[in-house]
């Protein structure tokens, strides 16, 4: 058996074949909330994009969100996700006060962070080898409304991505750079930094409307292949023609702009994409990424969406919390037979070197050897896993 | 998020508020900051929503112990819904059950419970909201595509909603001079705990989709709609099956 939210995970730890799921879809209620004071309870079931639509009125946000509002809270505490903001915020189980947890055996633990003792640090970032979470309580943050202020520069290599990084942790609260994979030499490491704040917007601003693209059919190909790749990396990294642009943007684009396009993953084509995603502890970050960024440049895939963001030293609670201080780096390859496999054994050995660890909520490829390096505490959860619980990530990685 | 006076307030009655559909239904009122009198008999379970969709926005929610099928309280209770909230610009019947159709060809009992629930509760119910409606007032009650035409699988229910879609048919002519709306909501396949036990496809909807397409038709005034659309077209074409051939079919 494993819990399952929304399924936005990218791999295969939210499944696990030839057993059940167990939906949270149905458990989406809204228990309390406090206006005054920002804490929130609810079912795990509910989806961040309702927390916000309801919450938002009344001047509150998600203290993090990842890159998709369509998780849903129990999903958000089992892989501890992260956002742009996690150098001033942590990972999203930092703001978790405390939850219910369901075991197979039809007991009802509530736990809290003050008392909750392993069995809560196993949950967090759990990935639902724990139990079946049934209800949160977390702290939202105050916003003085949908708006941000947020500022695109340009850079020209991976020295600079870490200066301007660097700059922005201290003056920023969200940042995170796009980055171009296929630059060489000088070039390497690319991009446009984006950095932002909330703030409140000049009068007249007019909210966008829901403009929903969706991607109706699945192409018998993927449209993104070496071919694609290169042109629009380069108009891509060029588009902005002044160095340095700020504006006003409203928080659906700024942090969703992927959840505009439904089923976005269908231009990846059948065989869909793979993702990949690694942090590298600050003393071997520059070099290993930089390494990582030349593997990936040497092997002509690239990735349609490479993020690049340095994670700040808020401890994350979860033993298999992935966030650490560090470098994280983020990247998607189309699903086209053993390549990107081969590959990703290659960036493996840069990361492991490196004493980094790759994303379970990501990953389709970890193996147990990596797992090990990069959780090197996993052993603590032993105690608190659910005897019925598993995974295809779990099983994957040799728990099973 | 407030609305300023009485007159713009939407005051929405909803009556087997713990349905699905109903739930749905309530959470689009809500976060238009409605007030809401919900109607039901696990008084729990109604006290639970009503905290849900304080919180998602609706501008009071009051709760009311109702079992449709005790015909002789309808009158009293629905005096007392109107009490609390001062009269409503819409009103929603939602509640029903989906019955077993063998246990109803072996006992006539319990094929006349189910048309008591899924038929004569929701006229007898609909008989009194349509006197205290007032001009702009709405009426929606979940009929099914059910109703437009008895299947074997299925006829006590069928035969049900066919009252209430022929019911309410003739109580939208008689309405409209008094400019109050009926509305005839036909849902197909809807995923709801009252369709738990069968087996799903591609032809089924969800309770938040179809709750959409009520609220626009509400909103629209219109006197019919199928929750998804598509049903329209399939049931025309049922409905055309001449009788003699429609016998020959497993439905």
């Amino acid at each position: 058996m494993l819990p399952r939210g929304n399924g936005r995970s990218y791999g295969d730890s939210c499944l696990v074949p030839g057993g059940t799921l167990l939906r949270s879809q149905k458990l989406d209620k809204f228990l309390d909330f406090d206006p005054s004071t920002g804490l929130l309870r609810c079912q795990a079931g509910v989806l961040l994009d309702d927390v916000i639509r309801t919450t938002l009125p009344y001047g509150w946000f998600v203290p993090v969100t990842p890159g998709t509002r369509f998780v849903s809270v129990g999903g958000a505490i089992a892989n501890d996700v992260h956002g742009k903001n996690h150098h001033v915020a942590g990972s999203f189980g930092n703001h978790v006060k405390s939850l219910e947890l369901l075991r197979s055996d039809g007991n009802r633990l509530a736990l809290d962070e003050e008392q909750g003792g392993g069995i809560f640090s196993a949950t967090i970032g759990g990935l639902g080898l724990t139990g079946f979470i049934t209800e949160a309580t977390m702290q939202l943050k105050r916003v003085p409304g949908p708006w941000l202020y947020s500022e695109s520069i340009r850079f020209e290599n991976l020295d600079q991505f870490f200066l301007l990084s660097n700059e922005s942790a201290i003056t920023h609260e969200y940042s995170v750079a796009w980055i171009d994979c296929l630059a060489k030499g000088k070039q390497l490491g690319r991009g446009h930094f984006i950095r932002a704040d909330h703030a409140p917007a000049p009068p007249g601003y007019p909210a966008p409307r829901a403009r929903k693209k969706v991607v109706p059919f699945t192409p018998p190909f993927s449209m993104i292949n070496g071919a694609t790749l290169r042109p629009f990396n380069w108009l891509y990294y060029h588009r902005q023609l002044r160095k340095r642009k700020g504006s006003f943007i409203h928080f659906l684009p700024y942090f969703y702009p992927l959840d505009a396009i439904r089923n976005w993953n269908r231009i990846y084509g059948a065989n869909g994409f793979l993702q990949y995603q690694c942090v590298l502890p600050p003393s071997s970050a520059r070099d290993g990424i930089a390494e990582i960024l030349r593997q990936i440049s040497a092997s002509g895939r690239g990735s349609f969406l490479a993020v690049l963001k340095e994670f700040g030293d808020v401890p994350s609670r979860g033993v298999l919390s992935f966030p650490r201080k560090g470098t994280t780096l983020a990247l998607d390859f189309a699903n086209s037979g053993e390549g990107p496999f081969k590959l990703f054994k290659r960036i493996d050995q840069v990361v492991a070197e490196a004493g980094g660890a790759i994303y379970p909520a990501k990953d389709a490829a970890m193996s147990r050897m990596m797992f090990e390096r990069g959780f090197p505490n996993w052993e603590r959860i032993v105690p608190f896993l659910d005897p019925r619980m598993e995974s295809g990530f779990w099983r994957r990685v040799g728990m099973t | 998020m407030e609305k300023s006076g009485d007159d713009l307030m939407e005051r929405v009655l909803l009556i087997g508020a713990t349905s699905a559909i109903a739930n749905a239904v309530a959470r689009l009122y809500a976060q238009r900051g409605a007030r809401l009198v919900l109607c039901g008999r696990d008084l729990p379970k109604l006290a639970e929503m009503a905290r849900d969709l304080a919180i998602r926005g609706a501008n009071n929610v009051d709760i009311l112990e109702l079992d449709a099928t005790k015909l002789d309280l309808h009158e009293i209770l629905l005096e007392q819904a109107w009490k609390l909230s001062g009269g409503f610009e819409t009103v929603l019947i939602c509640h029903g059950s989906l019955p077993d159709q063998d246990a109803c060809l072996r006992s006539t009992q319990v094929a006349l419970g189910e048309f008591l629930t899924n038929g004569t509760s929701v006229i007898s119910l609909s008989n009194i909201v349509a006197r205290k409606l007032t001009s702009n007032g709405t009426l929606a009650v979940i009929s099914s595509v059910a109703g437009d035409r008895g299947r074997a699988s299925n006829f006590l229910y069928g035969s049900a909603k066919a009252a209430v879609t022929a019911y309410l048919s003739g109580l939208g002519q008689e309405l409209r001079a008094s400019n109050i709306n009926v509305l005839t909501i036909k849902p197909g396949f809807v995923d709801t705990p009252m369709t738990r036990h069968l087996k799903k496809g591609i032809l089924w909807a969800q309770p938040e989709a179809v709750a959409k397409l009520i609220v626009s038709a509400i909103d629209r005034r219109k006197p019919v709609i199928y929750a998804p659309r598509f049903w329209w077209g399939v049931m025309t074409i049922i409905k055309a099956i001449p009788e003699g051939v429609f016998r020959r079919i497993k439905l």
